[in-house]
């Protein structure tokens, strides 16, 4: 094109537009190959044989038959791999198990065939011997005084405890309780807060096991090639510190551990774990050498994959009659399932809540871990939140009836505001808490239905109305959990000015990809179809610390601007040197390098590009940025500005109560939430429906029912997602806060709209009935029970051991 | 000793002879035989909907079909909706959107979605989400599907 015929170009903005999703159209043509797809050539396939015990000393295991069953390659138990390492969050246990097991999902033999049949058929033909001990079935059995240990110290042959040789699992180390972890904080004066409460209210609340429920069902590939380097096809969602710990388990170099992660069939934090599954998967390719495939089967899915934390938790709240909050005590009992995973560390996220959601002037919160025969709970979007919610938000209904005050002007008289410091040392730079509350109650007429519906509670009918409100804060620029929270980027551009951004962050369907490549345009005035992304290979990709709390829009989005700017300063320059102007005065628009001022075309960024490269002193335009966000670690007491910037939002749930059948039916979610800035408001809404309806299933139709150390339900017919018939009118607006730490201002939102849902309609359910109901999930037929007195109140001994 | 059979049906317009064994699954076959893996395995029990295809204009859950159930039959999959300019609007309505997250769930929501544009080319949003309640989707909330679908059939009013 001429240059000279070109019209100015006028500043254009993408912040805040509908942006396509950049693999949108390869997954709407089914083209899109997940793990589940791909077929590497000589691969083989894999099963593993899981307990039929829930908690029993192994006595035997023979595999001679399996071993003989034709198309058989490998067999693998615990006296296969004598250097097995302990694995998971607390080291706590073994890939294969070989002295006991402690769940229905522990795994006890694998086999690698030539075709999953041949592999199930092999399974069928190990004879395992049992002798079955004591079950503990529930948390408040394990921490019984002489409760059966569900890790004892391992014994000699004479009954002596063995001498443990160095690097043994924490499993077999012995344990004098059933403790795994525990959690103390506190702030303020507890007992002074309380003497100056005029209310204070005590409840138990019970809430449940729910699982991810991911479409695309569990897999691995590993393979090693003849040097021994191993390449896995993986969905972690932590791809870099997996790569470390797989070359712990294995005891080699970590640069040769390779992972690539093939499109991911969803994660909401289930893949933040090295599981057993994977770890046996490497085993079997290393003794077949050849490539092994392990997929679950969506029951293994429900039995064998993480569940978010149950909790069991007793709060004790206090207000004065004006409405100050006084204090909060908490105490909270997780069970942690036969292992320790993420969920055992929920603690983290929960305290933040009771801490600093509000002002509070004290706060004491207590976590027992202890281990059960359950399964193990693992980390789920929200990490802890939603179960802290239920409890804080309807003790906020519950205060300001007691006192009188409309429940919207308790929240907005103890919410916090940009400036605060928090007893647990968080630092609010921005914050849009109190106009969330505001805008979510105004758009949903909040104040006159709520008070309508009590009106009309005695009315003629059987269906009764309800609206209730629930407010959250979450991380949202990053936790400063491990070493480093940061990301890396590596960006270049080609002769014909496409971008090729290379970046740390995992696309997990969460739309990472498009919010990146938006945020590189934004800076180099190109189209998104310039940018092609490449973020899945740890051979490739720079370090970033995983996808998880919310983290990768705030900080893989600061580390692709810091790449792209660096950039584009060296664009301008190398254009200033050319046209001998200053590099100031340039801007980059369009696909061509302008003035800035009148938005004159100089050249096309494209024709440049190729004049740095074919000239004498040939340059090419590739920059690096690692972001690392200006947070710190929490001190020993949980106490520190975990996160660069915080999320806040306010949920009000309108619901319909069939009081003759139990139904509870949402009819409308009015959410607003501070995201910062909008960045993608495509991406951005479709984050907040599916977080919403998440957190519709888990207030009202999922209940994953582990019974005696057995899960009773474990497929879709049992398990109740939530369909399409069932969701909510959703009327979702943004508050834009405009981080100053943010990438063009935006927080982190990935986990936010699930938090506040549960909590919401048990306040709605409330404000339709005058039934107030402490346990979840709100089914027809535990809502039709409490309607009628006919449950028991949850009540739980605040516990924590001397 | 598995038996072997002999099938010839029409999938995505081309005629197909296929030899499977008469235990194997039509989602298995598609995939692991015939190697179109766009149709998805979610649950193998017919909850999911992950594996819906069309079967002689109907939908069905492959997972529950039996691959010599095929023989005879026209059998279109998501890769045969390429060939529908109907089904391209519609993939094009999933992506404008923004209907698609992580994706595993669309492949069986757009064969699902191009029955009910060819059924009810005028349908309501109540309608629509009827017609998608056998299919499950984990990312989305559904309301961007619904959306999708809607504009689609909207657009061919």
């Amino acid at each position: 094109m001429n240059v000279a015929e070109k019209p100015v170009i006028a500043p254009e903005s993408l912040i805040g537009q509908r942006i396509q999703k950049k693999d949108a159209p390869e997954k709407a043509a089914g083209k899109t190959r997940y793990i589940q797809d791909m077929v590497v050539p000589g691969m083989l396939h894999a099963k593993i044989l899981r307990s039929s015990r829930v908690h029993a000393k192994i006595k035997s295991i023979d595999t001679s038959a399996a071993k003989a069953l034709p198309g058989v390659h490998v067999v693998l138990t615990a006296a296969d791999v004598p250097n097995q390492q302990p694995i998971g969050v607390a080291r706590d246990h073994l890939p294969l198990k070989g002295e006991r097991v402690r769940s229905l999902r522990d795994e006890i033999a694998a086999v690698a065939a030539d075709s999953d049949e041949i592999a199930e058929a092999a399974l069928k033909l190990i004879r395992v011997e049992y002798e079955d001990l004591p079950i503990i079935a529930g948390p408040e059995d394990a921490i019984k005084p002489g409760a059966p240990l569900i890790h004892p110290a391992p014994l000699d042959a004479d009954g002596q405890p063995k001498s443990l040789p160095p690097k043994t699992p924490v499993a077999f180390a012995g344990k004098a309780d059933n403790i795994a972890m525990r959690f103390d904080y506190t702030h303020g004066d507890i007992a002074q807060a309380e003497a100056e409460s005029d209310v204070v209210v005590e409840d138990t609340f019970q809430l449940h096991y729910v699982t991810h429920c991911c479409m695309g069902v569990s897999g691995v590939i590993a393979e090693f090639d003849a040097s021994g380097n191993l390449l896995m096809y993986s969905n972690t969602q932590v791809p870099f510190l997996h790569k470390r710990e797989f070359a712990e388990y294995l005891n080699i170099d970590p640069s040769r551990v390779r992972i690539i992660q093939p499109p991911i069939g969803g994660g909401f934090g289930s893949k933040l774990d090295i599981y057993p599954f994977e770890v046996i998967c490497i085993f079997l390719a290393r003794a077949a050498k050849r490539p092994v495939k392990m997929v679950f089967t969506r029951e293994e899915e429900f039995l064998a994959s993480p569940t978010r934390q149950p909790v069991l938790l007793t709060l004790r709240s206090g207000c004065r009659k004006d409405g100050t909050l006084t204090f909060r005590q908490v105490h909270t009992l997780h069970d942690n399932g036969a292992y320790t995973s993420w969920g055992a560390t929920t603690p983290f996220v929960m305290m933040q809540t009771f801490s600093s959601l509000y002002r509070v002037p004290a706060c004491d919160y207590h976590t027992t871990v202890v281990y059960t025969n359950n399964p193990y709970a693992g980390s789920f979007r929200g990490y802890g939140n939603l179960q802290a919610t239920f409890a804080i938000e309807q003790h906020m209904d519950m205060l300001a009836e007691r006192i009188g005050m409309d429940p919207l002007d308790f929240r907005m008289k103890n919410a916090q505001d940009a400036g605060e410091v928090t007893g647990q040392g968080m630092t609010f730079k921005s914050c849009g808490f109190k106009e969330c509350l505001t805008t979510a109650a105004e758009r949903s007429d909040y104040r006159r239905k709520h008070a309508d519906n009590i009106a009309n509670r005695n009315a003629r009918g059987p269906v009764k109305r309800g609206i209730g409100i629930a407010s959250m804060l979450h991380v949202g620029g990053g936790a400063k959990i491990y070493p480093s929270d940061g990301c890396g980027t590596i960006l270049k551009l080609d002769d014909f000015a496409n971008v090729t951004l290379i970046t740390g962050a995992s696309e997990i369907g969460q739309g990472s990809e498009t919010v990146l490549s938006q945020l590189v345009c934004e800076e180099l005035g190109l189209p998104i179809s310039a940018v092609t992304v490449v973020n899945n290979d740890t051979a490739i990709t720079p370090w970033d610390v995983g996808v998880h709390a919310s983290r990768t829009t705030f900080i893989a989005g600061n580390s692709a601007i810091g790449a792209a700017r660096k950039a584009k300063a060296k664009i301008l320059a190398a254009a200033a040197r050319k046209h001998g102007c200053d590099e100031a005065e340039l801007d980059l628009r369009g696909g061509f390098v302008v003035v800035a001022e009148t938005g004159e075309p100089l050249v096309e960024l494209a024709r440049l590009m190729r004049n740095l490269h074919f000239s004498d002193k040939a340059e090419l335009v590739m920059t690096t940025f690692y972001y690392e966000p200006p947070s710190v670690h929490q001190d020993k007491a949980f106490k520190g500005d975990v996160s660069a910037a915080y999320a806040w939002a306010a949920q009000v749930v309108e619901v319909e109560v069939d009081t003759d059948t139990g139904i509870v039916k949402m009819t409308k979610v009015t959410g607003t939430h501070d995201v910062g800035r909008v960045l993608n408001r495509l991406g951005l809404e479709g984050q907040i429906e599916g977080g919403v309806v998440m957190g519709q299933g888990y207030a009202l139709t999922e209940n994953l029912i582990v019974d005696n150390g057995v899960t009773r339900n474990p497929n879709f017919r049992d398990y109740k997602l939530v369909t399409a018939p069932e969701i909510p009118e959703m009327d979702i607006t943004f508050v834009e806060s405009m981080d100053g730490e943010g990438p063009q201002g935006a927080k982190g939102v990935g986990e936010a709209p699930s938090i506040c849902i549960a909590a919401a309609a048990a306040n709605a359910i409330y404000n339709a009935t005058g039934v107030r109901i402490f346990g979840l999930p709100f089914t027809p037929e535990a809502v039709y029970r409490a309607l009628r007195g006919a449950t028991p109140k949850p009540h739980w001994q605040a516990w924590k051991p001397a | 000793m598995l038996l072997k059979h002999d099938i010839e049906f029409t999938l995505n317009g081309v005629r197909k002879r296929v030899t499977v064994d008469i235990t194997m699954n039509a989602l298995d076959m598609l995939r692991d035989v015939v190697g179109l893996t766009g149709t998805k395995y979610g649950c193998g029990e017919g909850e999911c909907g992950a594996c819906t295809i069309r079967v002689d204009g109907e939908t069905r859950n492959s997972c529950l079909m039996f691959a010599v159930d095929f023989n005879g039959r026209d059998i279109v999959t998501i890769e045969g909706l390429a060939a529908d300019p109907k089904a391209d609007a519609l993939r094009e309505a999933f992506v404008e959107h923004g209907a698609v997250q992580c994706g595993f769930c669309t492949p069986g929501m757009v064969v699902q979605a191009s029955h009910i544009l060819d059924t009810h080319p005028d349908a309501d949003a109540e309608t629509i989400k009827r017609g998608l309640e056998g299919n499950l989707c984990r990312c989305t909330g559904y309301k961007k599907i619904v959306d999708a679908v809607e504009s689609a059939c909207c657009g061919g009013r």
